[in-house]
């Protein structure tokens, strides 16, 4: 039996995808559930990355609960002949609480997956914040007498790939802006704003260091041995040297760019005389 | 309810039965790219399109990313539809499901039947379920293909505002999300309906590589509960800020890009050369044609003189077969990529160049120090 060990990793896109089905949820539904979707990584089974999931129906009309299940069946077809190596490890539900029900359809889901993993995402903010959990059921009580199920809690991090963090950040610089939507920009403007981030950092560094420097802030010398590594990054390249690594780096750049205007003006040549 | 089914049931057929066989046949060799779509000069209010705006929401843009890291290794692309709605000038683009890769061996998957499931399933969840158009990975731009062209315009035809958004995850993950959405003109739209390829036909309809594809320009668009979300995952996670945008080693991104290049450039002189001699060819033969019509005029007067019946008129056009003249669609294509890597080229030195004066910013201060 595969024991989930203490940490669940999700990415980015099983959140924003429950926040998506949570609000296109039907008039009077509560709750949105779903099932999880991963894919196993290594052999140590202690890390579970979560991947996707899909949002299947609930009604909840108390005291009973109907799941339709045969879409999540469907769905999950569906989706393996697009990733063939995701397997169900769970399911979600929005809110804040575990109830009743939450044991049942764990029950249902313990069929489909060892040892399922339950993940609450509180869309409702019941306690200001959205708050993410994820549990394990373990049994408890006292065995052949009262046997109950018993949630307990696993630890959440969130891992992205390379590209998902660069697609985060963009999203990320929508909540600064009053219509929550924000255009692509342009290359230069890129490298624009990334130098004007590290121009941010190395302010707070200085600020920090003249602080220390006349007495405001007590010097730490951890931070200082952070800062005296920094410094020595920059690589001690003697001058001439650097000015011909500079030199030839530009001349191959500036001659890339001839070049390719060069064949564009070409091909628009041609183009023209053939057209004649 | 059922108008939509009938249509989204009329686009599934054609755009992804042409569109999925075809990439995957050069899996190995650098993608056949086709002329890349320039966006044209003109700003965007000036386009003429029903679209002018995509909005699309941060859920798409993260499962994009993710199929194709997941499925996309190597230089398969990675194909998907796009969901969404049509308001007022704008497309939105709500949601996203991936197609998955055909392979050789199941021959008798049906595409179709995949597609009609899953947009019935989505529709169960109150997705939008209106196919708006679809999207593809490419490898350092090279997307212009017949088989790209074949597929948006099956898809515009039947959808008028349908969009292609194309995904560069190399671009990307060199430190700015690139992702561009394209529409055919409508004039290319003409040619392809009227299938007419051969050189005059293109001149007639004044089309150059330069507008054959429209660039449409693209926000991101996040709901609120999203936007809480982003701000619980700063939070929470712990990633740290690599900055890649601002990495210096860029000539192995280079060897890449100029190598496409002259693989197209190569093909684009070949082309030139088939039609030179196709030209060559014609005008030979109008030659050979007046010349014989001369001959046959001159012979004429003579019996005329003599008081002999002139001889009888021969059909010049069986004998002078007109050579075939070489359809021009592949050309173009070809050109329009070429400049789609020109464009992504001067792009990346740009940014290098930038980059290269920060560095020397940098070491100049050291200099300095020093001496």
């Amino acid at each position: 039996m595969s024991v989930y060990g203490p940490v669940v990793k999700i990415h980015p896109v099983v959140l924003a995808s429950i926040a998506d089905s949570y609000e296109r949820r039907n008039e009077g539904a509560l709750r949105v559930i779903g099932t999880l979707l991963a894919i196993f990584r290594t052999a140590p089974l202690s890390f579970l990355n979560v991947f996707f999931d899909f949002s299947c129906f609930y009604f909840i009309f108390p005291p009973e609960v109907a799941v339709d299940m045969e879409f999540a069946k469907n769905m999950y077809e569906l989706h393996k002949k697009v990733s063939p190596s995701e397997v169900i490890v769970g399911w979600y539900a929005t809110g804040f609480d575990i109830t009743e029900h939450s044991v049942l359809i764990h029950e249902y889901y313990s069929r489909e997956a060892q040892n399922p993993i339950h993940l609450t995402v509180d869309t409702a903010l019941q306690s200001g914040r959205m708050n993410i959990r994820a549990y394990v059921s373990a049994q408890m009580g006292v065995p052949s007498k009262t046997v109950g199920v018993m949630f307990s809690p696993l630890t959440v991090k969130y891992v992205y790939f390379d590209t998902e963090r660069i697609g985060v950040d963009l999203l990320q610089r929508t909540r600064t802006s009053p219509s929550r939507s924000k255009g692509l920009t342009t290359d230069l403007e890129q490298v624009g704003s990334a130098a004007a981030r590290i121009q941010d950092m190395l302010t707070t560094v200085l600020s920090y260091t003249e602080d220390v420097l006349s007495g405001k802030v007590t010097p730490d010398n951890t931070v200082g041995r952070f800062l005296m590594d920094l410094v020595n990054k920059v690589p001690k390249i003697t001058a001439e040297d650097f000015e011909s690594m500079l030199n030839s780096n530009i001349n191959d750049l500036l001659m890339v760019t001839y070049l390719a205007n060069l064949t564009r003006a070409q091909i628009a040549l041609n183009e023209k005389l053939i057209c004649l | 309810m059922a108008a939509c089914k009938d249509s989204a049931s009329a686009i599934a057929v054609p755009e992804d039965e042409v569109s999925t066989p075809t990439p995957i046949p050069t899996p190995t060799s650098t993608p056949s790219s086709t002329p890349t779509p320039t966006p044209t000069p003109t700003p965007s209010n000036t386009l003429d399109s029903p679209v002018k705006q995509i909005q699309i929401e941060g859920l798409v843009v993260l499962k994009i990313i993710k199929h194709y890291q997941e499925e996309g290794q190597g230089n398969e692309v990675v194909q998907g539809v796009l969901l969404g709605l049509v308001v007022e000038d704008r497309l939105e683009i709500t949601n996203c499901f991936p197609f998955p890769q055909h392979t050789e061996d199941d021959a008798d998957f049906d595409e179709v039947q995949y597609q009609m499931e899953m947009m019935r399933s989505l529709r169960h969840v109150n997705i939008d379920h209106l196919h708006v158009g679809w999207y593809q990975s490419t490898y350092y731009g090279s997307f212009v293909s017949r088989a790209l062209l074949d597929s948006q315009f099956s898809y515009q035809h039947a959808i008028e505002e349908s969009v292609v958004l194309v995904y560069d995850p190399i671009k990307t993950a060199q430190g700015s999300l690139s992702l561009k959405a394209y529409r055919l003109t409508p004039k290319l739209m003409e040619i392809c309906k009227e299938k007419d390829f051969t050189p005059e036909g293109l001149k007639k309809a004044s089309i150059g590589f330069e507008n054959m594809f429209e660039e449409v320009p693209i926000v991101i668009k996040n709901s609120h509960l999203i936007n809480v979300l982003m701000w619980e995952m700063e939070q929470k996670s712990a990633v740290s800020d690599k900055q890649e945008l601002l990495n210096l080693s860029s000539s192995n991104h280079l060897e890449k890009s100029l190598q496409l290049l002259m693989d197209r450039v190569d093909d684009m002189s070949q082309d030139i050369v088939k039609y030179n001699t196709f030209s060559r060819n014609v005008s030979k033969q109008q030659q050979q044609k007046h010349q014989y019509l001369q001959r046959r005029q001159q012979e004429n007067t003579q019996r005329q003189t003599r008081g002999e019946p002139p001889l009888p008129e021969e059909d010049i056009s069986k004998m002078f077969k007109p050579p075939q003249p070489p359809p021009r669609m592949d050309t173009l294509l070809i050109a329009g990529q070429i400049n789609t890597y020109c464009q992504h080229i001067k792009e990346f030195t740009s940014q290098n160049l930038a980059k290269m004066f920060m560095a020397e910013a940098l070491q100049g201060h050291n200099v300095l120090k020093k001496s």
